[in-house]
């Protein structure tokens, strides 16, 4: 058993050290809003939060993510602005990717609470949209900074 | 709870209600309901409408939810006639049922061909309006007031005389028992507060912005199975044999079958599955197996084109004397066009969940095709396609992939299901198996031998066309007319450039193909808006005439009024002909596919030899645009989509086996290549038409149009950039 610390919960995990944390997400936890696109971290859909910091959880393996406070979707402050400013701006199409997207741009703001469009596009460009969201989701960002579209 | 009580005594009553008159509540005009009338889930107002007692609308969308948003469209359709309360209406997926759920023309239940709301327009604002008619009908029996005098606003019966009001819930059970209007009354277009307004949003957003919404990915469920299938490297490979050994001895693997596909790795989780598959190894026969490369098969279809191989080409659009028509090369122009295969490269890679039962089987996926799936699997498992239960969830995007004729994913699910009876099996693809995995947009070439006229217009038209058939072996055969796959030309067909031109001489050659082709967002125009497009945009500069001014003359020849509508409204939001930075140029093209006609002007810039495209000024005539916002999003989206695959998408096929499986390999458009989009929608009376796919394919062309203004070189070949 190893113990990982998700959402604020100290929780045993039974998955073997090498287990990509998406899967005990997911599969062990019942995790289910970070998705699994690509494996190889190039899409961004897994996103989660590593001690505040965004990072792919189907590259990241239980072992990494040792005496780190994992952060997913589902425990995101709750109405996080970012949400709000994504339902008013109508972001979702298929929707697959946008907890991946939110997640991204949630430690965006974290750190840089009024960013710049090169550090959006620095955050987001590896959380890939194939819907191609990408206006809106700029723009909802922004939004939930409260900096001029 | 007490809630839960009332709402099931309600429930009850409506069901009684229903009996009482029997067939006679089809509301929406589905004249099959009668024979399902027996049905537990049948219901008071009708297949696609429910009303609870406590206010809440649920709309039954029959079209799936795969991105595309058209299921907030359905509800307003419902809503507007109504006259509901917008933020009381929700949306549910139908079951799979092909008497009630078959959308016109198909005679089948699926989403595609951008037709959701055009098939719905009607059906659904009748639902709606005769689900009205029912509620004033029984406020006026229970208020004693004459029904003319009732109205209803935002979910909210009133009669002004005496005072009295009451919302939907409290009336579902008298409204539940009055016979619907067989015509119900609907709004003049002058009366919509819902219909065309921003008011319409995705119904979807919260769910999808929260983690919450669930997708096939997520279905978890007590003794589910995961299932990895180890596939053939090549298309048309099978398994040879295969040593499990190692593979049953990773923790969580629980079996190790073999299924027509390949072989199955089945496991207690996904993890275990995947790693189950690493370890398993296929030797696989190739003897009946593509082996070429698919630069192999482009310079095939090459030598096809241009009758240095010989094939029995299918005329489709012939006019006037071809023979002596190019005999002068001082005014000819000769353009070829090779254009990759595609994946369609969803989000969310193909997957599906399968129970196989004594009889029968449950799916529960993303489902886009539901009848063509139930009679794929019917077929499979020998039961009667009703015995196929379906439960639609939303799908991680589509663009076609998930809406195959031969449903081979959800196939390959209960493939393993049937192995494993009893419990269900969630077959999960990973990202390289559903780029590996074919079903591609069918690698094409086209050809053109285009005659000017002194002025430099066309005067004679010769094209060739060799593409895979997309509707061979599916259901749709029947669009193949003597040897012509209309999906395959279409765009070529029927466009205004050729009706412009007074000799046509235009066929085309259907390869049999080893690689899987599907239909891919927005279909034959995905290839022949570019062909034709980048073809005018030659032409106009080889005519030395503006390309907006070339278009324009063209289409008032060929009387394309959409066409010169949005051309001209593009031209002036995007400011064209106006001067423009150094080492940027504006390109124009202008597509007509699903009823809709969208112009695109793109402002277009090399940067390190890539192009960089920066903004976009669409403009569409889509009939009435039921959810603006909506067509917004799949015009920004569309354009994203086409902006992709042209500057990226290209399958690589090497010795037989598809090279680039995964993102790292299959480029993809990110946020710093994204340009921003501006639509403009045209005002319009006309019955609404399609959205989903019409802003795909323009602005490839847009694109190659502007670099022919930059560097007065035309683009031969796609991707844009080479890998």
């Amino acid at each position: 058993m190893t113990k990982l610390n998700i959402n604020g919960k100290d929780r045993e995990i039974s998955a073997a050290a090498d287990t990509p944390l998406l899967w005990v997400l997911r599969d062990e936890m019942g995790l289910t809003g970070t998705k699994f696109g690509c494996g190889i971290a190039q899409c961004g859909a897994c996103t989660v939060h590593a001690d505040g910091e965004a990072i792919r959880s189907c590259v990241t393996t239980v072992e990494m993510a040792q005496g780190m406070r994992i952060t997913t979707i589902e425990g995101l402050e709750a109405k996080h602005p970012l949400q709000a400013a994504w339902e008013r701006h109508n972001v979702p199409q298929c929707g697959y990717c946008q907890s991946g997207q939110i997640m991204s741009a949630a430690a965006l703001l974290a750190t840089k609470p009024k960013p710049n469009d090169a550090e959006i596009v620095e955050a987001m460009n590896g959380n890939i949209c194939r819907c191609g969201c990408y206006n809106r989701i700029v723009a909802a960002i922004k939004d939930a900074a409260g900096v001029a579209a | 709870m007490s809630g839960h009580e009332r709402i099931g005594a309600s429930r009850r009553e409506l069901l009684i209600g229903a009996l009482l008159v029997g067939g006679t509540l089809v509301v929406g005009g589905t004249p099959a309901l009668a024979a399902v009338a027996d049905e537990a889930d049948f219901v008071a107002f009708g297949p696609f409408v429910r009303i609870a007692p406590d206010d809440s609308v649920t709309v039954i969308a029959k079209f799936s939810e795969l991105g595309q948003g058209a299921q907030s469209g359905l509800a307003a359709l419902v809503a507007e006639e109504l006259d509901a309360d917008w933020s009381k209406v929700s949306v549910e997926n139908a079951a799979a049922d092909v008497k009630l759920y078959a959308r016109g023309g198909f005679g089948i239940q699926l989403t595609g061909g951008s037709g959701s709301i055009t098939d719905s327009w009607d059906q659904l604002r009748k639902a709606g309006a005769a689900a009205r008619a029912m509620f004033v009908s029984a406020a006026a029996a229970e208020w004693g007031v004459p029904a003319a005098e009732i109205t209803v606003e935002n979910g909210i019966l009133s009669h002004a005389g005496s005072g009295k009001h009451s919302g939907f819930g409290r009336l579902v059970a008298a409204a539940a028992k009055v016979t619907p209007p067989a015509e119900p009354k609907l709004k003049p277009a002058s009366a919509y507060k819902l219909i065309g307004t921003n008011r319409v949003t995705r119904l979807d957003a919260r769910a999808k912005s929260t983690g919450t919404a669930r997708f096939t990915q997520d279905v978890q469920s007590p003794g589910m199975l995961i299932a990895v299938v180890a596939h053939s490297p090549r298309f048309g490979g099978t398994v040879a044999s295969f040593d499990d050994k190692a593979a049953r001895k990773v923790a969580g693997v629980v079996d190790v079958v073999q299924i027509p596909s390949g072989v199955a790795v089945v496991a207690s989780n996904t993890h275990a599955a995947i790693a189950g598959r690493d370890a398993l190894v296929v030797q696989w026969n190739d003897d009946k197996a593509e082996k070429r490369s698919s630069g192999a098969i482009a310079e095939q279809y090459r030598a096809m084109a241009h009758g240095t191989e010989a094939v029995q080409w299918a005329p489709f659009d012939q006019r006037g004397d071809a023979a002596k028509a190019f005999d002068d090369p001082a005014r000819t122009l000769d353009i070829d066009m090779t254009q990759p295969f595609l994946a369609h490269a969803s989000m969310e890679p193909m997957n599906c969940v399968a129970l196989v039962k004594e009889k029968g089987a449950k799916l529960t996926f993303g489902c886009q095709s539901q009848t063509m799936d139930q009679n794929v699997i019917a077929a499979l498992l020998g039961c009667d396609p009703s015995d196929v239960e379906i439960e639609t969830l939303p799908a991680g995007g589509s663009f076609g992939r998930r809406s195959v004729a031969t449903a081979d994913y959800q196939k390959e699910a209960v493939e393993v299901a049937r192995r494993m009876k009893g419990r269900p099996v969630k077959l999960v693809w990973t990202r390289e198996d559903d780029m590996g995995g074919g079903y591609y947009r069918p690698l094409t070439h086209h050809r053109a031998r285009v005659a000017v006229d002194a002025a430099g217009y066309p005067s004679a038209w010769e094209h060739r066309i060799v593409t895979a058939s997309l509707m061979r072996g599916t259901p749709f055969e029947m669009v193949i007319k003597d040897g012509v796959d209309s999906t395959g030309v279409e765009g070529v067909q029927g466009s205004p450039y050729l009706k412009a031109t007074p000799v046509v001489d235009a066929r085309a050659f259907h390869p049999e193909t080893k690689v899987p082709v599907m239909w891919l967002r927005s279909v034959g125009a995905t290839h022949t808006a570019m062909m034709m497009e980048h073809a005018i945009d030659q032409l106009a500069h080889r005519a030395k005439v503006d390309p907006v001014a070339y278009r324009r003359a063209l289409y008032a020849k060929a009387k394309a009024e959409s066409h010169l509508a949005v051309l001209d409204l593009a031209a002036q939001k995007a400011g064209w002909g106006k001067p423009i930075e150094k080492g940027w140029a504006r390109g124009v093209a202008v597509h007509e596919c699903f009823g809709s006609t969208v112009a695109n002007i793109a402002e277009v810039s090399l940067v390190n030899g890539e192009p960089r495209v920066r903004r976009v000024v669409v403009a569409i005539d889509c009939g009435i645009a039921v959810a603006p916002d909506q067509v917004r999003a799949q015009m920004e989206g569309g354009i994203m989509y086409g902006l992709s695959y042209t500057l990226f998408g290209d399958v690589k096929i090497e010795d037989g086996i598809v090279q680039n499986r995964n993102f790292d390999g299959y480029r993809v458009l990110r946020l710093e290549e994204a340009p921003i989009v501006e639509v403009h929608i045209l005002p319009s009376t006309r019955t609404p038409a399609g959205a989903g796919e019409p802003g795909t394919p323009v602005i490839g062309p847009a694109v190659a149009n502007a670099l022919l203004a930059l560097t007065g070189k035309p683009t031969t070949a796609l991707p844009l950039v080479k890998a």
